[in-house]
């Protein structure tokens, strides 16, 4: 037993990419299950592994833990990501349900059909450059500290990070009012743990393509 | 000035209602100030008072929180409904993002077309009786204890009775196979705080009706 947190979803990013990042961050090696055919799903389902019946799934401490949400957070307590305090904690948590909000749009486009494609990339562009990231621009601006929360490192730069390349990869010019989200990319891209993460050969995952897609409905019956 | 906490929402209870159970399980009392037009969310909006221009939103402790999970996770953990550690908070997180699945399913029911609302209230029916609840009958079997985390109250079980009673409003015998869920039902109601809670004249939302739906479609443009 290798003692690393053990993965097991597809080979993509989809729900699991998050977490990856912030073990990733965190410096955290981890080992990965990919999830091919819908008969490894059912046998999973079957030993008893996924509380709802879902992935993503994480190995971690003894603990088989399943929801997004539930995994990131027990990943950033216990990597020190999530602040000093209740507050800190709040606005990290609120950073990051804000951001996620944003990622949910970009998981679920995909999976959109072709006719509404460019009405959901258009409601992407618009809310990240609307609704989201003025208020992370707005926080840096303010405070004029590197990181978001407590001048410290934590799970909400890590989000933020990767919710700006994930826009980027669709509207590549999203960033071009924000001049502190700009230094903040450029700064969170040099991090050790996070430069290692961006270069080829990491467990980083690519974007999600066309076989991709067809692999999640093949498993999941969408 | 500590003051009490302020919940901005629409008059029901859609994001806000898990917020509301949560005070008053703590026995902390709450203000509300219900939207009840466009422009009293447009006037939230433009004095800046919504992070991310969207309710709920709870004037607590000097902040103005949003995302309703960022809020209760505060709330938890100010009034000891987090356990005691940060595995058992890992266990209270995973088992309020399954009730939140499946309350979120229950309140999307009244904007869903007439046409689908028979197939999809049998999806939650199957779904509360196939995915969620046999996990939680589950736990209190295999622990014997009262409640679901660490034998003590916890945010958990206030998600779960929350949530049986929204799906028993789906279908009264709904818990009919869970006989452990049928007496933690009994007896969690029966927690002073909760039980007044869930008397007549207390601050907890009723379902929502037609009225509600119209009006809730106006203010949030849906």
């Amino acid at each position: 037993m290798s003692g690393k947190p053990r993965l097991t979803y597809l080979n993509g990013r989809g729900r699991m990419e998050s977490i990856r990042w912030l073990l990733a961050a965190a410096g955290v090696e981890f080992e990965e299950i990919f999830l091919e055919t819908r008969e490894q799903y059912e046998k999973i389902i079957k030993d008893g592994s996924l509380m709802f019946q879902q992935v993503p799934l994480v190995e971690i401490d003894g603990m088989k833990m399943v929801q997004t949400r539930a995994i990131l957070s027990y990943i950033a307590g216990k990597y020190n990501l999530y602040g000093k305090d209740l507050k800190e904690r709040a606005l990290i948590d609120m950073y990051v349900e804000g951001i996620t909000d944003l990622m949910q749009m970009i998981l679920m486009f995909p999976f959109s059909p072709p006719e509404a494609k460019e009405k959901n990339l258009d409601s992407i562009k618009e809310r990240a450059t609307n609704r989201y990231f003025p208020v992370f621009e707005k926080v840096l601006k303010q405070h004029g500290q590197d990181f978001l929360v407590g001048n410290k490192f934590s799970w909400a730069d890590v989000q933020l990070i990767e919710a700006i390349l994930a826009v980027e990869e669709k509207v590549p010019a999203v960033l071009s009012g924000f001049p502190q989200l700009q230094v903040f990319k450029i700064r969170m891209s040099n991090m050790p743990t996070i430069k290692k993460f961006l270069q080829p050969g990491s467990p980083r995952k690519p974007p999600p393509d066309e076989h991709y897609v067809e692999t999640v409905l093949k498993i999941f019956r969408k | 000035m500590a003051g009490k906490p302020k919940l901005h929402y629409s008059n029901g209870r859609g994001k806000m209602e898990s917020i509301r159970w949560l005070l008053a399980t703590a026995g902390v009392e709450f203000e509300e100030q219900f939207i009840e037009k466009k422009e009293d969310l447009e006037k939230l909006r433009n004095d800046g008072y919504l992070l991310f221009q969207q309710v709920p939103m709870v004037e607590i402790d000097g902040m103005k929180m949003v995302q309703a999970r960022a809020i209760g996770s505060y709330i938890a953990a100010k009034y000891n409904l987090y356990g005691k550690d940060l595995k058992e908070r890992a266990w209270i997180d995973m088992y309020v993002e399954g009730t939140t699945d499946l309350m979120g399913m229950i309140m999307l029911l009244p904007f869903q077309p007439a046409d689908t609302k028979e197939k999809n209230l049998a999806l939650i029916i199957e779904r509360a009786t196939t995915r969620y609840f046999p996990v939680y009958e589950k736990a209190l079997k295999d622990h014997g204890q009262d409640y679901l985390v660490g034998n003590k109250l916890s945010w958990a079980d206030i998600h779960l009775l929350e949530a049986i009673l929204m799906a028993e409003e789906c279908k009264p015998d709904i818990l009919s196979a869970f006989p452990l869920l049928q007496a933690f039902k009994g007896r969690t109601s029966n927690i002073p705080t909760i039980k007044k809670f869930l008397q007549p004249g207390s601050q907890r939302k009723p379902p929502i009706d037609e009225k509600g739906v119209a009006m809730v479609k106006k203010i949030y443009d849906i």
